[in-house]
């Protein structure tokens, strides 16, 4: 038997689990997290099943199939103009009814169709028991219940989609009706719609007019314009029989349709009584609580990173500092051995004691932080906070993860619902302290100044964000949205998924970071064999040594971390011979690096995807402007630190 | 008794009541500029005609029949605010003196044409919320044709974020554009759903609420646009 190759989709409102399916069934490890708007691009991956080839990909995670935001418009023109072989549409067991409008709107579409009914565990624990039988019978296509987390049922899944490619079922010809008087008028409209050969489902375009749907409008009327004034009556003759616009009353009776399939499917045994992550959910937006347990929450992340991060760095350190005796000891001091030591060991064994104590840990507490579901109540919490800068609560969420890594935090903002918001968000979100920079912070100035000036650079630098949001805000054109957001149920992290997540971002890390340390310190030791280092402070010196008061060698540094942060601060160990920075800085002078740091220029990871999402000016005025502005702000802070006497 | 003076004590009343203060013969003088004794008779007299419930020293409340009227009142006065602030350009202070003038002469029908053209406002030019009117729609599109006498609703409708939290309500009415109803919709908030009231964020934070078994954080700007029924 020849292979085949069969393309499936996965589909389903935000948080169901989709991109859990995706990872079980590609072996992929697509981001996942207890938050609404993770996936913000498809992903694809392939699996190989008997004797076919699957190409499987990830949608967005939408409520509807119309196209107020870019990720309805992405994933409705993926199964609308690609039209993969069988879309998986994942359903949460626990939100039968809020799910089926969304499934409803895929048979609409005629796809063909598999649903599968995830998270049934957790529905069968609050005391929901569907009957997935009835409920396939009732939509007219197959349902598969199953347990993403654990991989059980999505065999099954895969097996059931196959089958319905094989048969290459005739579009479903059971989708559910609507109102006697609705029905009647989409017929109508697609008997019209049918001799305008869209290429799309009737049916399907007739509801889509009646709802007025821009972009169907657009293309059914520049072919067939004199279709407009039929819709314009019938769309009329609706909004009169129900006091409410066609759109509406379309949704509404999707409503009904869905509330009577999950009523006639769905019993519930237990009355519900509030669980603990019910209590736990109303305790965490409490408008007192709420915001206790957060300052709790942060304080002590940050507290457990930075002391673990020291002890083991100090850990660390103490155990390499015998190495280089060692290593010159057995190989003699030639300048083989010396490039050789500075160049390559060095700046793996700085990596290794500088950058991974700090890391470890924070990409621990985000992945928990993450897969908890307390990020949206945090978002919840700030949202008054927020609009103060011109966006809603919904971009803390890119913001929190900016500080792990600014790259993610950037493609975050894509849950933002308009262009000025997301650009607003990514440009603030660069100046989040991410993990790299936090290395530099606590590794600099926490280690060697003390905790609270470390303490008082983070919040300088959320006082700076709000400044720079009030005024970006102002400047940029645009109106703000309100905030519309899902709040998921309470999950206790695995700690399977937690070892995981930070395993894959810790591997990133390493891949990426360390080569480049290696890297930046082999030219760092060429530029200073051919001797151009001093040419390059002299150049500098204005800047560095009369301006923020640093001593001339940062500027190497500074330069090289644009490539990644913690690089400075390696190089830096390696600039000066000694990762003990106290006998070559003083107090002021790391606050100074730091907050440089901190602000200026986002590194070349970041600025990539500035330009993939908002071209190269812009993402160039992001970088030139915070150069210009760490700068800036360095030199006054240098001036107000000589003001104290205590450093 | 003249209508307009009734109507400025109801309005300052309905204004106390919103800003959660006490509602007494001082404060109400202190805002209207006269002298505690003539407010004094005055609150006795609205008592008697049943628009308020008067204990002398103690302060006043609406009744249903006082609410109703101040806040039709407060509604024209703070849509000719935005009117007047927004498309004639007038100052703000100068528009709400010039509001308080106009709004005991204008029209039903004309106060609505005012919404329609300023687009379904959701507040004043201060921020404060525009009351719903009475007008028996779901949502403010099917409103747009004119309609010479219409339908009201059969009871007043509140906000939903002046709901406590733990109460369930029945949504009547979205107000805004189609943008508007249609995000809500898609999460399910579809008018006559039964929705329960979570939690509300301190100083104008987001609102939870808890339809078709899912929970939903709603930005109180969005929050304003829902009304509902107490049930």
């Amino acid at each position: 038997m020849a292979e085949k190759t069969i393309k499936i989709a996965l589909a389903g409102n935000a948080n169901v689990g989709k991109s859990v399916i995706f990872n079980h069934l590609t072996g992929l490890h697509q981001h996942i997290g207890n938050w609404p708007g993770k996936t913000v691009e498809r992903a694809e991956g392939t699996l190989r099943f008997g004797d076919y080839t699957i190409d499987v990909i990830d949608l967005p995670g939408i409520y509807s199939l119309s196209t107020y935001s870019l990720e309805e418009l992405i994933s409705r023109e993926y199964i609308a103009l690609e039209k993969p072989d069988v879309i998986i549409n994942v359903v949460d067991a626990t939100l039968l009814e809020r799910n089926l409008f969304f499934t409803l709107q895929l048979l609409e579409l005629e796809a063909p169709l598999v649903v599968a009914l995830n998270q049934i565990d957790v529905a069968t624990k609050k005391g929901i028991k569907i009957d997935h039988e009835q409920l396939g019978k009732l939509l007219g296509v197959p349902v598969v219940p199953c347990v993403a987390t654990r991989g059980s049922g999505l065999d099954d899944l895969v097996r059931k989609a196959i089958e319905v490619y094989e048969r290459q079922h005739p579009p479903s010809l059971h989708y559910p009706r609507f109102g006697l008087e609705i029905e009647e008028r989409i017929s109508e409209l697609a008997a019209a719609v049918e001799q305008a050969d869209t290429g799309y489902p009737a049916r399907w375009i007739a509801i889509k007019l009646l709802e007025r749907d821009p972009e169907v409008e657009k293309f059914v009327y520049s072919r067939r314009p004199a279709i407009a004034e039929k819709v314009n009556t019938l769309a009329r003759e609706i909004d009169r029989i129900h006091s409410e616009p066609s759109y509406a009353v379309i949704a509404s009776e999707r409503y009904n349709v869905a509330n009577q399939i999950a009523r006639q499917s769905l019993t519930v045994v237990s009355p519900e009584k509030p669980s603990w992550d019910e209590r736990l959910a109303s305790l965490t937006v409490h408008r007192i609580w709420g915001y206790l347990i957060m300052a709790l929450v942060m304080a002590s992340v940050f507290y457990g990173i930075f002391s673990f991060g020291d002890y083991a760095s100090s850990l660390l350190s103490n155990m390499f500092g015998q190495t280089r005796t060692l290593f010159f000891s057995t190989f003699g001091t030639s300048l083989v051995a010396e490039f050789a030591w500075d160049g390559l060991i060095e700046g793996v064994i700085a990596g290794a004691t500088i950058a991974l104590p700090y890391i470890i840990p924070f990409y621990v507490a985000l992945s928990i932080l993450e897969n908890s579901g307390y990020l949206p109540r945090v978002a919840f919490l700030m949202d008054s906070a927020m609009h103060k800068i011109g966006l809603h609560g919904k971009a803390f969420i890119p913001l929190m993860l900016g500080y792990g890594c600014c790259v993610p935090g950037c493609m975050a903002c894509r849950i933002m619902e308009t262009e000025k918001e997301r650009f607003l968000a990514s440009f603030l979100t660069t100046l989040v302290p991410c993990a790299a920079r936090t290395v530099v912070i606590l590794g600099l100035v926490g280690a060697y100044v003390g905790i609270e000036w470390a303490l008082f650079l983070y919040a300088f630098d959320l006082l700076l964000i709000l400044i720079l949001g009030r005024l970006a805000f102002k400047v940029l054109p645009g109106e703000p949205v309100g905030l519309i957001m899902e709040m998921p149920s309470y999950k206790l992290p695995s700690l399977e998924v937690t070892v995981k997540q930070t395993w894959f971002r810790l591997e990133e890390f390493v891949w990426v970071a360390f080569p480049l340390m290696v890297v930046g310190n082999l030219v760092l030791k060429t530029l200073r064999f051919l001797n151009v280092l001093p040419i390059l402070e002299q150049a500098f010196s204005i800047i560095t040594v009369s301006w923020l008061g640093l001593p001339a060698v940062t500027v190497t540094p500074l330069i090289f971390g644009v490539f990644r942060k913690e690089l400075t601060l390696v190089m830096l160990a390696a600039l000066v011979g000694t990762s003990n920075f106290a006998t070559v800085l003083t107090g002021p002078q790391m606050i100074v690096f730091a907050a440089v740091i901190m602000l200026y220029v986002p590194c070349v990871a970041t600025i990539a995807v500035l330009i993939k999402q908002f071209g190269y000016k812009r993402a160039l005025a992001i970088t030139f402007f915070e150069i210009g502005f760490a700068v800036f702000v360095g030199g006054l802070l240098f001036r107000a630190l000589k003001l104290l006497p205590l450093l | 008794m003249s209508t307009s003076s009734i109507e400025e004590y109801l309005q300052t009343l309905y204004t106390l009541e919103e800003e959660g203060k006490p509602a007494t013969t001082t404060e109400v003088a202190k805002r209207l500029g006269f002298a505690p004794p003539s407010v004094t008779e005055m609150l006795t007299r609205l008592a008697k005609e049943g628009y308020v419930l008067y204990e002398p020293y103690r302060g006043v409340t609406l009744t249903d029949e006082g609410r109703r009227l101040a806040r039709k009142i407060t509604r024209k006065h703070r849509i000719l605010e935005r009117f007047l602030h927004d498309i004639l350009r007038i100052r703000k202070d100068r528009a709400h003196r010039e509001a308080c003038e106009m709004e005991h002469a204008l029209s039903d029908a004309a106060e609505n044409g005012l919404c329609k053209m300023l687009r379904y406002p959701d507040t004043c030019p201060d921020g404060k919320p525009i009351p719903v009117c009475d007008r028996n729609e779901r949502n403010c599109v099917t409103c747009e044709p004119a309609v010479e006498s219409p339908k009201l609703r059969p009871q007043p409708l509140l906000p939903l974020c002046s709901i406590r939290p733990g109460q369930r309500a029945i949504v009547r009415f979205i107000r805004g554009g189609r943008m508007a109803v249609k995000r809500l919709y898609d999460l399910g908030v579809t008018t006559g759903i039964q929705i329960q009231l979570k939690s509300c964020a301190p100083l104008g934070g987001p609102v939870e609420i808890t339809v078709r078994g899912s929970n939903l954080a709603i930005g109180r700007g969005l929050a304003a646009k829902i009304f509902v029924e107490e049930c």
